[in-house]
């Protein structure tokens, strides 16, 4: 059986660490958007005011200063809305990551401690997980069981996994017998010891690079089921959303797919950043 | 080389059941599936006339296994929306969807390897970093929005491509240029590490030694060994890519499986759905298959495994 590879992981890009830190300093800066944002934009994301459709932002002519980043299509302050968009699309990829995590290393780390027959079948998980189609899959259980938050993050996490279990059953299978491990089994230490107290530590640093490169996608997939209206549910400004919503206006009004774009944008790049970054730091790419 | 075949395959049938199943439980998940197609205004003398016609009285099993049993012939029901056999909806769709798959990739390979080569006979120059830093936006990119904005700049201020739909070839430059950003990064990476590996080599060396022209080296000592990763990942990326092609399908109300699987999640037509996922499966299924034979093909070393 050949090993199925996660071939959408970035392999050994350096960028330096200039490119480590603009990452961090992006993600911070969008973090705390989601966190305090709304409360210093005077306006609030879902109150519509329909005399004051697609006012222009800033930088162009026409525009009204009360809306730094004009309005949408329903009279919406854009700036309220982006903001609060960050706080949907970090916590979906915070929620995503978590529950595809734990699935992916769960499954890793047994394949991979074990071998034999446990590990033919998380092989085997991971090869069919590999033949689903995401975005379609994704798109059909939104689609059947109605858009909710909670529900993308279920969705997501049950099929993004795949790399977590790829990393963590290859990073495993190479410490599994290294002394210190091996020194553990001797001291009479339980498999459960083994597996959380030698294994998982000492595995943990590819696991976060990994952690980084999903939750981007995460938040990608979130964007592109809400742009096709099987995501987040409106009013909810998901940034996937405010792009689907303004396509219609975009011809006319660009910034209005421009702006939730950028950001969206600067976001991912961000947080790939970061995992670039990590990944140097810690030498991971010798593991790939 | 025929025994690796043979495994690969058997692995392949396996996995494909599985999806199979997958996908049956999947379009179960919504309950109760003659209400669904039924509608809101429907009666109760309705729902049991449709639950009987569709044969969803019958026990879950039954129904599994008779769907299991018609789709191994190429019969894949009935659509309910479209008043056709699913199977021949998609093979109206397919060939469109598989244009777009091939469009994509050689656009892919054509920008991926030149880049790859040259930031790795240029490591760590700016060359490099340039293609480093390229390979990391095309990453973040939403390729919805990119699709967005060149239908806006393609289509609208330069008015040289047709901004959707599917009638000529010149409907399928755009999707293919978004769909060949989904892959470039992955492929342009794995050009350059591979060829880092082989200039660094013993061979190289010796080519070296040889007096061989630097050309020379790099295309035809250097660039082979490389391609063989490139050649086939580049399989596998286009079963991602034909499963992904989804979104740009709709994007771009270009007809294709992608988008009749949208349309049909959207009318809750479950046959089509699951022969849609099914399908998009056993292509990725192939193409591992026909990478890992090409592989052997390429390295010989790989061929006794």
């Amino acid at each position: 059986m050949s090993e199925p590879i996660a071939i959408h992981a970035p392999l050994t890009p350096r960028v330096g660490m200039a490119g480590f830190a603009v990452g961090i300093a992006i993600v911070a800066f969008i973090v705390v958007v989601a966190l305090v944002g709304n409360t210093f934009v005077p306006h609030d994301p879902f109150t519509q005011d329909l005399g004051n459709r697609l006012k222009p932002p800033f930088w162009m002519e026409g525009t009204q200063g009360e809306h730094l980043l004009g309005t949408d299509q329903l009279g919406r302050d854009y700036l309220a809305r982006l903001a609060y968009g960050a706080r949907i699309s970090l916590l979906i990829g915070i929620m995503t990551v978590i529950t595809s995590g734990l699935i992916g290393i769960t499954l890793g780390v047994l394949g991979g401690f074990f071998g034999g027959r446990v590990d033919d079948a998380v092989l085997f998980a991971i090869t069919t997980r590999l033949s689903i189609p995401v975005v379609l899959v994704a798109l059909a259980v939104v689609g059947l069981m109605g858009s909710g938050l909670g529900l993308v993050v279920a969705t997501l996490g049950l099929l993004l996994w795949d790399r977590f279990a790829v990393v963590a059953r290859a990073t495993t299978m190479q410490i599994r017998n290294l002394d210190y491990v091996n020194a553990a089994r001797c001291a009479g230490a339980s498999t459960a010891h083994l597996l959380i107290k030698e294994i998982l530590p000492n595995i943990a640093s590819h696991l976060a690079v990994v952690a980084t490169l999903e939750m981007a996608l995460a938040i990608l997939l979130e964007a592109a089921l809400s742009f096709l209206g099987l995501g987040v549910p409106p009013p909810l400004p998901s940034w996937g959303l405010m792009i689907a919503e303004g396509k219609d206006y975009m011809f006319f009004s660009p910034w209005v797919i421009m702006v939730p774009g950028v950001a969206l944008f600067v976001l991912v790049l961000g947080i790939n950043l970061v995992g670039d970054g990590l990944r140097n730091l810690l030498g991971a790419e010798r593991l790939r | 080389m025929l025994n690796l075949i043979a495994r690969r395959l058997a692995l392949g049938v396996l996995v494909a059941f599985t999806v199979m199943t997958l996908a049956f439980m999947l379009t179960r998940l919504s309950g109760d599936l003659a209400i669904s197609i039924a509608g809101p205004q429907a009666s109760q003398a309705d729902v049991e006339i449709i639950r009987k016609a569709y044969g969803l009285d019958r026990p879950l099993y039954v129904q599994f296994f008779s769907w299991v049993g018609r789709a191994m012939i190429g019969d894949f029901g009935q659509s309910y929306f479209f008043k056709d056999s699913v199977a021949n909806l998609i093979g109206r769709r397919l060939p469109i969807t598989l244009t777009l798959g091939l469009v994509g990739l050689s656009l892919a390979l054509v920008i991926s390897i030149p880049l790859g080569i040259l930031a790795a006979l240029r490591e760590n120059s700016w060359i490099d970093r340039g293609v480093t830093m390229f390979t990391m936006v095309g990453q973040a990119i939403p390729s919805f929005w990119l699709a967005l904005i060149l239908m806006i700049v393609l289509g609208l201020n330069l008015g040289i491509l047709p901004i959707s739909g599917t009638g000529t070839w010149q409907h399928f430059v755009m999707p293919g240029i978004v769909l060949a950003f989904t892959a470039i990064p992955a492929l342009t990476r794995l050009t350059r590490s591979g060829m880092i590996d082989a200039m660094a080599s013993d061979y190289i060396r010796t080519a070296r030694a040889k007096g061989l022209s630097r050309a020379r080296i790099v295309l035809k000592h250097a660039l082979r060994n490389a391609a063989i990763p490139v050649v086939s990942i580049a399989a596998v990326q286009l079963g991602f890519m034909l499963g992904g092609s989804i979104v740009i399908e709709t994007v771009f109300a270009l007809h294709g499986v992608g988008y009749l699987g949208w349309e049909s999640i959207a009318k809750n037509d479950f046959p089509v759905v699951q022969a849609v996922v099914l399908v998009l499966a056993a292509i990725y299924i192939g193409l591992t298959l026909l990478s890992d034979i090409l592989n052997a093909l390429l390295d010989p070393r790989l061929r006794t495994g």
